[in-house]
């Protein structure tokens, strides 16, 4: 028998180590994978972080409470909305600041747009990482297109809006948003029924997609992970039902879980999310309330001292703000808690023993957004 | 059709015929290359909702022309550790099989460079030739990303030559003969009707050997970069773009030649036929690139020798005997049979097939 083995070991390929990025078309921005190979197949990998960090939260030390936000903006530069909403919730928690109904309403409008742009953008390139060639990203940017144009709308930015305030939002909807809201939802559903037939049953996507990257039930909840990525695992958690924040209580929605938790069901499930957003902005556009969008806040806020940590469900997973208030006019310590960091940091496992192609494919299905990653 | 009598081999003066033809095959070659990468451009924009390029010149036809001037003026670097010979020598290899391969194609009746009664087997012997210049490039740069490219291309070519050969060997068996125009001129019914299996192999199997999608593992963009282009600059760089859509171009002209009739058609002038025939086959390529995702290492060679190989086998030995037993029946009859037999086989097979073997424990 030593003969065969001889031969097996002289057959063995010589491991070698492949750099992936921090400039590398499909790493998501500066994300960095130390991978060795042994020729197709990916031995270890090391994941390397940094390359965007600008310091955010020193620097929100330096900044009032309310400069802070277009900081949060530059987080998940994806899901802007989402962050403004969950810095936002933290402060009034720490200051307890009343929200008017009416801004309520609003918040939840754009926060579940914003899930809206933010899916379509990870489906997209999850779907151009798949080797795609372009042609799902570029329809999926279409439509990304015309929510921002209501963004646009409201609070004239299109990526980084700085549109919600403590005790509320900065400006009232103009009178033209919710009928271009109205439009938007009619068209919805056909578009996302357009991407469906594009690639849902595509053969090569299943064999590539299917059993690919299983994030078990064990390793999702372990590694704390949140988001699609952890209901694609089949664990029916959701912060929107799980610990309600502002008025999400009051509508009618499902949280859509996977079986496998491989890269299928992660794109499945945030399909699925689509139609539930969808569902929530109509009841939330039926039930918009006139009144205040703000409250009575002076514009220099000085939260009592103390502690508060606020969290929502952003389109990526539990987005969390952890301050901490001396009494003054800025932050003592302002900590996110990032969902894209904590689901990246189960990559290393998913990816062992995958070719190079998988490994592509199982990254991309995290849906992972440097910015927030590094901040 | 007065052309379509064979033609004498060498026509009048042996130089005057080579220089001639050698003129058109260039002329036919760039010119058709820069025009496939505006129509590749423009129809994919059309296809993925975009425009595409429109600005230079009408309709953006001057974008190709363009992009090569610029490709012409950029500095050529080669990475300090290479290896500069054959870093140097690596697109040339590449590129010179597409105007050879091209020597053999009748671009009408006789119009050809040389009417060689080995056609089929020069034209796979020289086209595989380009995967040497592949794999020099991928060596030489001394990168791993190009290796890793190039290595995927040596394994590409050597699955991929044996189930593309063997679906062309029942075209030769129903001709009888090897040359290119022969075969034209056998094409009574187009083969792409006769031999429905043998296209469907051949199509297939050339996409794969000409890094097309789904098959682009060797440059797939989101994964290796681009492949054993990565340390490539400049004119050498334009080498391997030319190199690239000029073997589109010849599997163009080569699946026109075999299945589609060559430049036999009504009413237009047969060269016309020619070109209609291989734009439309080039565009069936790029309708598929934008179509479906790319496949993996082990999912493409699990289809080239798990479904094309065996289908390949079974398509000329059905191809033997059904000319063995019917030498003379007209070619009409063979059209509902063969297509038949795809329809069972291509169904058989993708019903027991799996694609790849997942997850390698290490």
């Amino acid at each position: 028998m030593t003969t065969t083995r001889e031969i097996s070991l002289n057959l063995d390929t010589e491991p070698f180590v492949v750099n992936f990025g921090p400039a590398h078309p499909s790493t998501h921005g500066v994300f960095r994978m130390l991978t060795t190979l042994d020729g197709e197949v990916i031995v270890d990998m090391e994941p390397v972080f940094g390359y965007l960090h600008r310091g955010l939260e020193k620097l929100a030390e330096e900044r009032t409470w309310g400069g802070c936000i277009p900081l949060t903006d530059r987080l998940d530069y994806l899901g802007a909305m989402a962050n403004n909403f969950a810095y936002c919730l933290a402060v009034e928690k720490l200051a307890g600041i009343e929200v008017p109904e009416r801004a309520e309403y609003i918040r939840v409008i754009m926060a579940e747009l914003q899930r809206l742009a933010s899916h379509l953008c990870a489906v997209g390139f999850f779907l151009n990482d798949c080797g795609a060639f372009q042609t799902p990203v570029v329809y999926m940017l279409r439509e990304r297109e015309k929510i921002l144009d209501l963004f646009d709308m409201v609070c004239g930015q299109r990526l980084t809006y700085n549109y919600m305030r403590v005790g509320g939002v900065s400006q009232d909807l103009p009178d033209e948003f919710i009928p271009a809201l109205k439009k938007l939802l009619d068209e919805m559903p056909g578009w996302i029924g357009e991407y469906e037939r594009l690639l849902k049953q595509n053969e090569i996507l299943l064999a590539r997609a299917k059993g690919v990257g299983i994030l078990s039930k064990e390793q999702a909840i372990n590694s704390s992970a949140s988001g699609p990525v952890l209901r694609a695992s089949g664990i029916k958690w959701d912060i929107r039902r799980a610990d309600p924040y502002s008025i999400y209580d009051r509508f009618e929605f499902d949280i859509p879980t996977g079986s496998a938790g491989d890269c299928y069901d992660r794109y499945r499930v945030r399909i699925a999310e689509m139609h539930q957003s969808l569902r929530i902005l109509e009841q939330a556009a039926a039930q918009l309330p006139p009144g205040d969008f703000r409250s009575e806040v002076p514009h220099l806020v000085r939260p009592p001292a103390g502690e508060a940590y606020g969290r929502l469900e952003s389109p990526k997973g539990e987005l969390g703000f952890y301050l901490v208030s001396d009494g003054s006019i800025a932050p003592y310590r302002f900590h996110v808690r990032a969902p894209t960091f904590i689901n990246l940091t189960t990559l290393s496992e998913l990816v062992r023993g995958w070719k190079i192609a998988d490994a592509i494919l199982i990254f991309g299905s995290i849906d992972i957004c440097m910015g927030e990653v590094d901040r | 059709m007065a052309m379509a009598m064979l033609p004498p081999d060498w026509p009048g003066n042996f130089w005057a015929h080579w220089g001639i033809f050698t003129v058109i095959i260039l002329v036919y070659v760039l010119l058709m290359v820069l025009g496939f990468i505006w129509f590749e451009r423009r129809s994919m924009a059309i296809m993925q909702a975009r425009l595409g390029p429109n600005r230079a010149g009408p309709f953006g036809l001057f974008q190709s022309p363009a992009d090569a001037l610029k490709v012409m003026l950029k500095e050529d670097i080669i990475p300090s550790r290479a290896d500069k010979v054959v870093h140097w020598l690596a697109p040339v290899i590449a590129f010179f099989p597409v105007m050879m391969v091209l020597a053999v194609v009748p671009f009408q009746g006789g119009a050809l460079l040389a009417d060689l009664n080995v056609g089929v087997l020069y034209i796979v012997a020289i086209s595989s030739v380009t995967t040497l210049g592949v794999f020099m490039a991928g060596w030489a740069s001394n990168n791993k990303y190009s290796l890793l490219g190039a290595m995927r291309q040596v394994a590409t070519v050597v699955s991929y030559e044996i189930p593309v050969i063997l679906s062309l060997v029942g075209v030769i068996i129903i001709t009888g003969s090897l040359s290119l125009q022969q075969i034209v001129m056998a094409q009574d019914v187009p083969f792409i009707l006769v031999q429905p299996l043998g296209f469907l192999l051949f199509f297939t199997g050339a996409l794969a050997e000409i890094n097309r999608a789904p098959f682009d593992l060797t440059e797939a963009d989101s994964e290796l970069v681009a492949g054993y282009m990565t340390e490539y600059s400049g004119m050498k760089f334009g080498l391997f773009f030319l190199a690239e859509y000029g073997e589109a171009l010849v599997i163009s002209s080569i699946v026109t030649t075999l299945f589609l009739g060559g430049w036999r058609g009504p009413l237009l002038p047969d060269w016309l036929w020619f070109l209609v025939k291989v734009g439309a086959v080039f565009f069936v390529i790029v309708w598929i690139r934008t179509t479906v995702p790319r496949v993996r290492i082990d999912q493409l060679m699990a289809l080239a020798w798990k479904f094309l190989f065996p289908l390949a086998l079974i398509n000329l030995l059905v191809t033997a005997v059904e000319v063995l037993v019917w030498p003379d029946v007209s070619l009409w009859v063979l059209v509902p049979i063969n297509f038949a037999v795809m329809i069972v086989l291509v169904l058989l097979w993708s019903k027991f097939f799996k694609l790849g073997w997942g997850r390698v424990n290490v």
